[in-house]
């Protein structure tokens, strides 16, 4: 039955269409900033209302929904079906807050700029699609679009071994994607599902499937998929390559919300999908959480380059992500649905955390021409507000109370610590790490003697404040008052963990 | 009686003053500094008046209790927040309030002309609206979110002269180290809510501390469907790691000497009178669970002792006046810990009560002979008591309060912990005894030997004298320079407020017979029910008080003989102390142990180094392998490769296509 209510179309379109504006119609560059500051904040005003349309107390768990026969054939039908629950509502939420906080992070892009903004839109399109999608086919196309602009962002407007790193990323993700496509369609050929449609999928489960294929070997097709998206050890050296040489902008994206894809394609589909086998495994997910929790916090502490520093901060925060869906192995209850909201929440705080840290990251390295860490030191007295900007994403990254990443964080180890107190208890240990490494590179960047050559660098103008601003609100705000996420990622969850048990 | 609304202002007033210094002061005021000094000692007054008022009404009332207020709530999980308000409390916030007062008085004069003053203000409030939030908290994740954050003020006032690297390091160290106690806290807490269903198959909520409370003596009868035999031992461990931490306890010390990098009435408030006595506090605040694990507290008691005895011996040899009071402190916190460890709860307390007093004191004085020489390094200083009379005095008065000289305040709390280890008669008890009668006499040398070589004896010359010596130890900085003459009244007079604590808050408060209208031992018996605790409390035992005074002066006595009339020691003493002395100065050697070898080296370098290594060369070397050979595989393939992304685009729809196509047929 069509029913269309047009606000999710709007939030995933109006990219789309900014970018198609600027490329044939706008003139000039200023004006091709403007408008593509003005689509991606009207893109955050429409992805807030649809946060705050969701309600957490109605009955239907997927609302919003915007419905159609997409492609009708005798084969197969594909709907177009959109809509959210409370796991993507946030989601949708921080796309839109840090595709606008890009947007401004690229004021300064001086080459080419008519195409990069318009990638740089399509490339929220394509995040907003994967959140909002709720039918296979028009997910896998969110999915696979996201690439393009990736790779050309990285690619042309990237510093270093751009060319690489871009081929690198894309070889990854398509290989991920490559194995998720097998899985929704060995999920479409089972004569007992024989649909793409993720709404049925996640009410009645795939665990039933007979599959032409084993059913576990779906699962895990999906999981890497999921798991290169991330990313989890081993598939995770794209992440820090892409970081590296990837412009300022391109990085809060791909940290903030494109490995955010990964997270909430496990929640959606690993989990909310398959959820017998996903407690079947969930003593292997949390082995390679606390793998990729610790393994990564090492690495990071022996990292030189500012932006590989936080790259592979990510992954050790990402393995929280799955330590949190480790509590499945409790086969459902409160504690698996506490887990489960802390893997969500920290897809959340991590986005903007991360995308904090890229941004300042992405300011010193302008003004300062080098993200060598041994050749920074004493910026503090010459850019004393992004220096408080970056201590804060980097207070909140080690998990300080009052900061969101401590809620995120805490859920998840009382989640999975009553599934496997002893390796959640390991994992735990990375708070000491990651307060070990974050407080030494802001010791080697901020604190210390002047440096003579810094002696003429400027803080942040106007502009650049915008988005660190925004992004230290949204980090506090959700360390003081949590409810408000938590309540909606709460909704999403619950009936996620009604089905297990 | 004190509302709910009463005490939320108590910790809402600094983080008022917070956010105005932040958002209006340094904005718009950076012009007049002082003024933003005044918003937080008003804000901190009025604090202590409400904060005296709740003493007032628990006094009179007993403890308080009032609704909490949900803060997460995930199904049937609620994490409130909520006041916890009983004697204990009460006491912590007068101190807290009071000292933090005085302190920020004193910081008017101390941090004049600093660049970053407003700074300073902003982050002295932040601190002080923590430590109040920590010790008002009914439940365990607020006084954890409490716990982190008044770390995180003693983080930033560390390292507040940050273009110092020896600030930044020391601030970096401080939190790390803490940390280190803060992951067995959180273990700890992770392992009440582990058995959660057991709580609440009795009505509780493992995180609300009342409940915790309740729950011990359920555990205890057997009635309680978990955390039977070591279940309560571990929760204490771990908890005890937490405080360790922050408290400065053997192996977690070596943060707080070198916390003294920051600026002194940072030490003064945050690590001698209030910070590092939450550890004491956190202890406290859970002691039915310790006191229902024997070998917890025999921990608690062994490790305390140890501490007490062990950071005592480090003063005796440090040049650094306030690094003498930093292992003083650590010494002093192991004297609580330990008295709580052998069930002196009521002595552990009221020594924390006074110990505030006269160690701020103490930490106030050489910020003021700091102000005049420009040095900490005592041998640089000397014949300072006919300039600055007061200084003198009070660290005179804070002194003699440390060594435990009768009547001061120090005497009272210390002869209780030790009257309490005399009459344990068990094996712990009497090792707790003799190893705080020892460090009564290592008390009694360093300090007075920190009193000649600053007070008395001819002056050494200050900072110029140390700059032309030690170029490289001590960094030009503008300020430092030698300005021989009492500091200014505002330093001066919270000097005197406190010295007036360290002289009466002994006895006034625990009077040993009725004085006016206190009550004999009115502040043990008003903190012991509290709890609960089974702690008795003792009458002075005249004869015990005999011997540690003895001991006390004769220790003075050498002091004075060796640094005030100069005697010569002995060749032969002096050689064989002399191991002893290069092992003390040396720290142990422990910084070395754990800064080189074990994080430089240890992980840093081996295991850093080869994961490192593993990640590149084989993680992605693997990666990179398999491009390669992708890339060579037969010459058809190698012409595809043609860097195009518009073709390899094209190749990745193309595929899909394929895909598709291939499975809709066959489907």
């Amino acid at each position: 039955m069509d029913t269309f209510d047009g606000m999710l179309t709007a939030v995933v379109f109006l990219p789309l269409v900014g970018a198609l504006v600027i490329v044939a119609v706008v003139r000039g560059d200023r004006n091709i900033r403007l408008t593509a500051a003005a689509v991606a904040l009207a893109d955050l005003v429409l992805a807030i209302i649809v946060f705050a349309r969701f309600d957490t107390d109605a009955s239907e768990r997927f609302q919003l929904i915007d419905r159609f026969d997409w492609i009708s054939g005798t084969a197969f039908t594909a709907q177009y079906q959109m809509g959210v629950d409370g796991l993507s509502a946030p989601l949708i939420l921080l796309t839109g807050l840090l595709g606008f906080c890009a947007v401004l992070a690229s004021w300064k892009i001086g080459m080419r700029v008519r195409e990069y903004f318009a990638w740089l839109l399509l490339l929220q399109t394509a995040v907003m699609g994967v959140f909002a999608s709720l039918d296979f086919i028009l997910f896998f196309v969110f999915w696979e679009l996201e690439l393009l602009p990736m790779y050309f962002l990285i690619s042309i407007w990237g510093s270093g071994r751009r060319q690489y790193s871009a081929m690198k990323f894309l070889v990854f993700t398509f290989l991920g994607s490559a194995f998720m496509l097998v899985g929704i369609l060995a999920l479409f050929l089972a004569p007992n599902i024989g649909h793409f449609d993720m709404i049925k999928l996640a009410e009645e489960g795939a665990g039933a499937a007979r599959t032409i294929i084993p059913l576990g070997v779906v699962f895990w097709f999906f999981f890497v998929a999921f798991a290169i998206k991330l990313p989890l050890l081993p598939v995770h050296t794209w992440l820090p390559d892409a970081h590296t040489d990837a412009p300022t902008a391109v990085s809060v994206m791909l940290a903030g919300v494109l490995l955010k894809m990964g997270g909430y394609g496990l929640l959606r589909i690993s989990v909310g999908m398959f959820s017998g086998l996903v407690i079947d495994y969930a003593l292997v997910l949390t082995i390679l959480a606390v793998i990729t929790i610790l393994y990564a916090a090492v690495v990071t502490v022996r990292q030189t380059d500012l932006k590989r520093l936080i790259a592979y901060s990510s992954v050790s925060h990402m393995g929280l992500v799955l330590l949190g869906i480790g509590s499945v192995g409790l086969v459902g209850g409160s504690f698996t649905t506490i887990g489960l909201t802390g893997a969500a929440m920290q897809l959340f705080t991590h986005g903007t955390i991360a995308g904090l840290l890229f941004l300042a990251v992405g300011l010193i390295y302008d003004k300062t021409h080098t993200r060598y860490i041994p050749d920074l030191g004493g910026l503090a007295n010459r850019m004393p507000f992004i220096a408080v900007a970056f201590i804060i994403a980097g207070l909140a990254s080690l998990g300080l109370p009052g900061l969101s990443g401590f809620v995120s964080e805490i859920l998840v180890f009382f989640g999975s610590f009553k599934a496997y107190p002893w390796l959640t208890a390991f994992g735990a240990f990375g708070i000491v790490l990651t307060a070990g490494y974050i407080l030494w590179m802001v010791e080697r960047v901020l604190f210390g003697p002047q440096r003579d050559r810094f002696a003429h660098i400027t803080d942040s103008s106007i502009i650049e404040a915008v988005p660190l601003v925004l992004l230290v609100i949204s980090i506090v705000v959700v360390g003081v008052y949590p409810a408000f996420l938590t309540d909606v990622f709460k909704a999403g969850i619950e009936p996620i963990v009604a089905m297990m048990s | 009686m004190i509302s709910e609304a009463g005490i939320w202002t108590i910790f809402f007033l600094p983080i008022a003053a917070l956010v105005i210094i932040f958002l209006v002061f340094r904005p718009f005021f950076y012009r007049r500094p002082d003024l933003a000094s005044l918003v937080l000692i008003s804000a901190l007054t009025a604090a202590l008046v409400l904060s005296v008022w709740t003493l007032k009404s628990v006094i009179q009332e007993g403890p308080l209790t009032f609704e909490s207020h949900s803060w997460v709530t995930i199904g049937d999980m609620e994490v409130s927040i909520g006041l916890m308000v009983d004697s204990l409390t009460a006491i912590m916030l007068v101190v807290v309030t009071g000292v933090s007062l005085m302190i920020q008085i004193y910081s008017q004069g101390y941090m004049k002309g600093d660049p970053s003053y407003i700074r300073y203000f902003a982050f002295m409030s932040l601190f002080s609206a923590a430590m109040i939030g920590l010790v008002i908290s009914s439940n365990i994740i607020q006084l954890y979110v409490m716990w982190e954050l008044v770390g995180l003020g003693s983080y930033l006032l560390i390292g507040f002269w940050h273009h110092r690297p020896a600030a930044a390091a020391a601030a970096k160290k401080a939190f790390l180290v803490t940390r280190i106690g803060d992951f067995g806290f959180l273990l700890a807490i992770l392992y009440l809510f582990f058995n959660r269903a057991a709580f609440l198959d009795q009505g509780l909520n493992p995180l609300n501390i009342a409940d915790i409370h309740a729950a011990v003596p359920l555990i205890e009868a057997g009635t309680f469907a978990a955390l039977g035999g070591l279940g309560l031992t571990w929760v204490a461990v771990g908890i005890f790691a937490g405080a360790a931490g922050k408290s400065a306890q053997f192996p977690l010390h070596v943060w707080l000497p070198d916390a003294m990098e920051g600026p002194t009435p940072v030490s003064a408030l945050i690590h001698a009178a209030t910070m590092v006595a939450a550890g004491v506090f956190l202890v406290a605040r859970f002691f039915p669970v310790f006191e229902a694990s024997n070998q917890a507290m025999s921990a608690l008691a062994i490790v305390g002792a140890f501490t007490a005895i062990f950071a005592a011996t480090m003063g005796l040899v440090t040049n650094d006046i306030k690094r003498v009071l930093a292992y003083s402190t650590i010494s002093q916190l192991g004297y609580m810990m330990a008295a709580l460890g052998i069930g002196a709860y009521g002595a552990a307390i009221f020594h924390l009560f006074n110990h505030a007093f006269f160690k701020a004191l103490l930490f106030l004085g050489a910020g003021s002979v700091n102000h005049a020489t420009g040095t900490f390094d005592m041998r640089y200083m000397g014949g300072l008591r006919r300039v600055m009379p007061w200084t003198y005095a009070g660290m005179l008065i804070g002194g003699l309060s440390l060594v435990g000289i009768f009547p001061l305040a120090g005497f009272w709390s210390k002869d209780e912990i030790l009257g309490h280890a005399w009459n344990g008669g068990s094996v712990v008890d009497a090792v707790v005894f003799s190893l705080l009668i020892i460090s009564v006499a290592a008390t009694a040398f360093y300090t007075f030997r920190m009193i000649y070589m600053t007070f008395h004896g001819e002056f050494k010359g200050g900072v110029e004298a140390e700059r032309s010596q030690q170029p490289v130890a001590s960094p030009d900085e503008p300020g430092r320079k030698v300005h021989l003459a009492e500091s200014p009244v505002v330093m001066v007079l919270p000097m005197m407020v406190l010295a007036a604590g360290a002289v009466v808050s002994g006895y006034l408060v625990n009077p040993q017979r009725g004085l006016f209208e206190i009550p004999v031992h009115w502040f043990s018996s008003f903190v012991i029910p509290a709890l609960a605790a089974e702690a008795e409390i003792l009458p002075l035992n005249r004869g015990l008080a005999a011997v540690t005074m003895i001991v006390a002066v004769a220790f003075i006595g050498l002091a004075t003989a060796v640094y005030l009339r100069g005697r010569r020691v002995p060749k032969g003493v002096e050689e064989a102390l002399s191991p002893a002395r290069q092992l003390a100065s040396e720290k142990y050697y422990m910084d070395d142990l754990y800064e080189r070898r074990i994080v430089a080296r240890g992980f840093y370098r081996y295991l850093g180094g080869f994961l490192e290594w593993f990640d590149q060369q084989v993680v992605d070397g693997v990666v990179d392998a398999l491009g390669w050979l992708s890339r060579n595989v037969g010459w058809a393939l190698g012409r595809l490769q043609t860097g195009q992304t518009q073709s390899y685009a094209m190749g990745i729809s193309l595929g899909i296509l394929v895909i598709l196509v291939v499975y809709l047929v066959w489907g």
